[in-house]
C-alpha cells in the first residue's frame, strides 16, 4: 500500500514537472527563455498553474450529461494512474527485515494488463467529449477513440514479436531478461520503432494530437472543462506520457538495469540497497530521455492530417508491424532448430 | 506558352523516391535542427530587468523642460498646439507675478499644459515648433492604465524634475541623446 501512495505520489509529481520541462523545453527550441519568474528558473511555475486551476471557477454546462460530465476527468485520471502498478521500477530493498520488491504487482501477464487499462483510457475521452454536448468536443472525441483503437493494433501487434523472443508477458521478466545489456530495442529495431510512434499517437501527441487540434476543434475534446476537471484531463495526459516512457524504458530498453554494468556483481559488492536505488535512477534517466523525445518531437513535427494520420496507422504500421513479426517469427525457428545456411 | 516574365520557375512535381516516403531521415533532420536550437542565444530579453536600447530617432512621451536654473521654459505660445495635427494639446497661459523669477523663464508661463496621451501619434511636430525648446519627446513609453482620464498628462506629468534639487531624477528624464 505504502508503495502504491509512493508511486501514485511520484508519478503526480513527476506529472507536475513534466508541465514545466514542456514548457522550458518549447521555449528553448524556440530561442526564449521559458517560465522563469516563479521561485529560481520558474521551478515553482506548476505549483502556480496547479493553483491557479483549483481556485478558478468551476463551469458544468447546462445541456451537459452532469454525471458522465464529471466521470471523464475522473476515469481519465484513474486510468492513466492504473498502468504504473505493473511498473518494476528497481530490484528488491532490504528495509525492516523484509525484502521489499520495487512493483506493485508482479502480474505474469503485465503487458496484457496495461494494454487493457490504456484501452480503457479511451473512455475518459469519448465520455468527456460526449458529455459536453458539445459538437466540437463530439468530433474531437470521437477522432480520438478512433485513432486510439487504431494505433492500439499496430502497437499490439508490433509487441508480439518481441514476445515472441521473451516468452513471457510479465514486466520483470522481460527486464531479467534483459539484465545482461542486450536490450530488446537492439533486436527489434523495427518494433522499437512502430512501437514508439503508436505511443505517441496513444498519448495523444503531436504529431498525432488530432482530438486537441487546437485550430480546427477549439480545444478538442476538453473544451467544454474548467477548473481542475480541466486539469485532470491535462495531468491524465502527461502521466500517460510518463507512464509510456517507462513502458518503452521497461520492454525495450532493460527497464533498471544499469548500462555497462553488470548488476548482479555490483549488487554483492555495493548492498542490494544501493543497488536497488541506482537502478531507480536509472530506469528514471531512461524515462526522463524518452519524455524529452515527446517533447523534443512535439516542437519539430507538424501535426498530421485526419486522413494521413488513418493511412499511416492501417496501411504503414501494420503491415510493417505483421511483416516485422513474420521475420521475427522465421528467425526464432530458424534458431531453435539449428538450421544453417 | 511563352512565359509573361522571366520570374516564371518550373515546379516539379516528381513523385516521392522510397527515400522520402520514408519520412524518417527528415524526420531525424528537423529534429537536428532543433536540438541545435536549445543551445543558441536566446532571442527574448527579460523585460522589467533588461531593456534593449532605442534607436537615436525614437519619439517617447514629451516632456516640458527647464532651463539650467530650474526655470520653466514654457511661455504658453501655442505654437505646438498649432503644430499638433492629433490635436492633442491644450493650454492655459497665465503672466507671471512678482517673486516668481525663479519658477518660471519669462513673463508669461503655462498654467495648465496637457496633452492627451490617447490622441498623440508622437510625431514630434511639437517640439520642430517649439521656439523656446520647451517640449521634446523623450525616451521612455507611455505607461498603462485603467482609465482614460489619466492620459491626459497635465504639468504633474510631463515637467522634467528640478535640474538643481533632482540632479539625478533630471538627468535620467532627460535621456541619454541629449546627454
Amino acid at each position: 500500500m505504502v508503495l502504491v501512495a509512493i508511486i501514485i505520489g511520484i508519478s503526480l509529481f513527476v506529472a507536475m514537472y513534466e508541465t514545466y520541462a514542456e514548457r522550458k523545453v518549447a521555449a528553448f527550441i524556440q530561442d526564449r527563455h521559458g517560465p522563469n519568474r516563479a521561485g529560481p528558473f520558474g521551478i515553482f511555475q506548476p505549483l502556480a498553474d496547479g493553483l491557479k486551476l483549483f481556485s478558478k471557477e468551476e463551469i458544468v454546462p447546462n445541456h451537459s450529461n452532469k454525471f458522465l460530465f464529471i466521470l471523464g476527468p475522473g476515469l481519465a485520471m484513474l486510468t492513466a494512474m492504473m498502468t504504473s502498478a505493473v511498473v518494476p521500477w528497481g530490484g528488491h530493498i532490504h528495509a525492516f527485515g523484509r525484502d521489499i520488491s520495487l512493483q506493485i504487482a508482479d502480474v505474469n501477464i503485465g503487458i496484457l494488463y496495461i494494454f487493457g487499462v490504456v484501452s480503457m483510457g479511451v473512455y475518459g475521452v469519448m465520455i468527456g467529449g460526449w458529455a459536453s454536448n458539445n459538437k466540437f468536443s463530439l468530433l474531437a472525441a470521437i477522432r480520438g477513440a478512433s485513432q486510439i483503437i487504431s494505433y492500439e493494433l499496430a502497437m499490439g501487434l508490433s509487441l508480439i514479436a518481441l514476445l515472441m523472443m521473451t516468452g513471457t508477458l510479465s514486466m520483470h521478466d522481460i527486464v531479467q531478461q534483459q539484465m545482461d545489456g542486450r536490450y530488446y530495442a537492439l533486436y527489434q529495431p523495427l518494433g522499437f520503432l512502430i512501437f514508439l510512434i503508436c505511443a505517441f499517437a496513444e498519448c495523444n501527441r503531436t504529431p498525432f494530437d488530432l482530438s486537441e487540434a487546437e485550430s480546427e476543434l477549439n480545444f478538442g475534446y476538453h473544451q467544454e472543462y474548467s477548473s481542475m476537471k480541466l486539469g485532470f484531463y491535462l495531468f491524465a495526459e502527461y502521466v500517460n506520457m510518463f507512464i509510456s516512457s517507462a513502458v518503452m524504458a521497461t520492454i525495450f530498453w532493460g527497464g533498471y538495469d544499469i548500462p555497462f554494468v553488470n548488476d548482479a556483481s555490483f549488487g554483492l559488492n555495493h548492498g542490494a540497497n544501493l543497488l536497488a536505488i541506482l537502478q531507480v535512477l536509472s530506469l528514471f534517466v531512461k524515462i526522463g530521455i524518452f519524455v524529452f523525445f515527446f517533447m523534443w518531437v512535439r516542437w519539430t513535427v507538424p501535426r498530421f492530417r485526419y486522413d494521413q494520420l488513418m493511412k499511416l496507422g492501417w496501411k504503414t504500421l501494420i503491415p510493417l508491424a505483421i511483416l516485422n513479426m513474420v521475420v521475427t517469427g522465421f528467425v526464432i525457428l530458424l534458431r531453435q532448430n539449428h538450421w544453417h545456411f | 506558352m511563352q512565359a509573361l516574365t522571366s520570374k516564371a520557375k518550373v515546379v516539379g512535381r516528381k513523385p516521392m523516391t522510397f527515400w522520402e516516403k520514408l519520412y524518417i531521415p527528415v524526420i531525424a533532420k528537423g529534429m537536428g535542427i532543433t536540438f541545435g536550437h536549445i543551445f543558441k542565444k536566446k532571442a527574448t530579453i527579460s523585460y522589467p530587468e533588461q531593456t534593449r536600447t532605442f534607436s537615436p530617432v525614437f519619439r517617447g512621451v514629451q516632456v516640458l523642460n527647464r532651463d539650467e536654473e530650474g526655470r520653466e521654459r514654457c511661455t504658453a505660445c501655442g505654437l505646438c498646439a498649432v503644430a499638433c495635427p492629433a490635436e492633442a494639446i491644450t493650454m492655459e497661459a497665465a503672466e507671471r507675478l512678482p517673486g516668481e523669477e525663479n519658477l518660471y523663464k519669462e513673463e508669461k508661463y503655462a498654467a495648465r499644459y496637457e496633452i492627451n496621451m490617447l490622441r498623440c501619434i508622437f510625431c514630434g511636430l511639437c517640439e520642430e515648433a517649439c521656439p523656446k525648446d520647451a517640449v521634446y519627446l523623450s525616451e521612455t513609453l507611455v505607461p498603462s492604465n485603467f482609465n482614460r482620464e489619466s492620459f491626459v498628462y497635465g504639468k504633474k506629468e510631463l515637467l522634467i524634475p528640478h535640474p538643481l534639487e533632482e540632479p539625478e531624477a533630471y538627468a535620467k528624464a532627460r535621456g541619454q541623446k541629449r546627454g
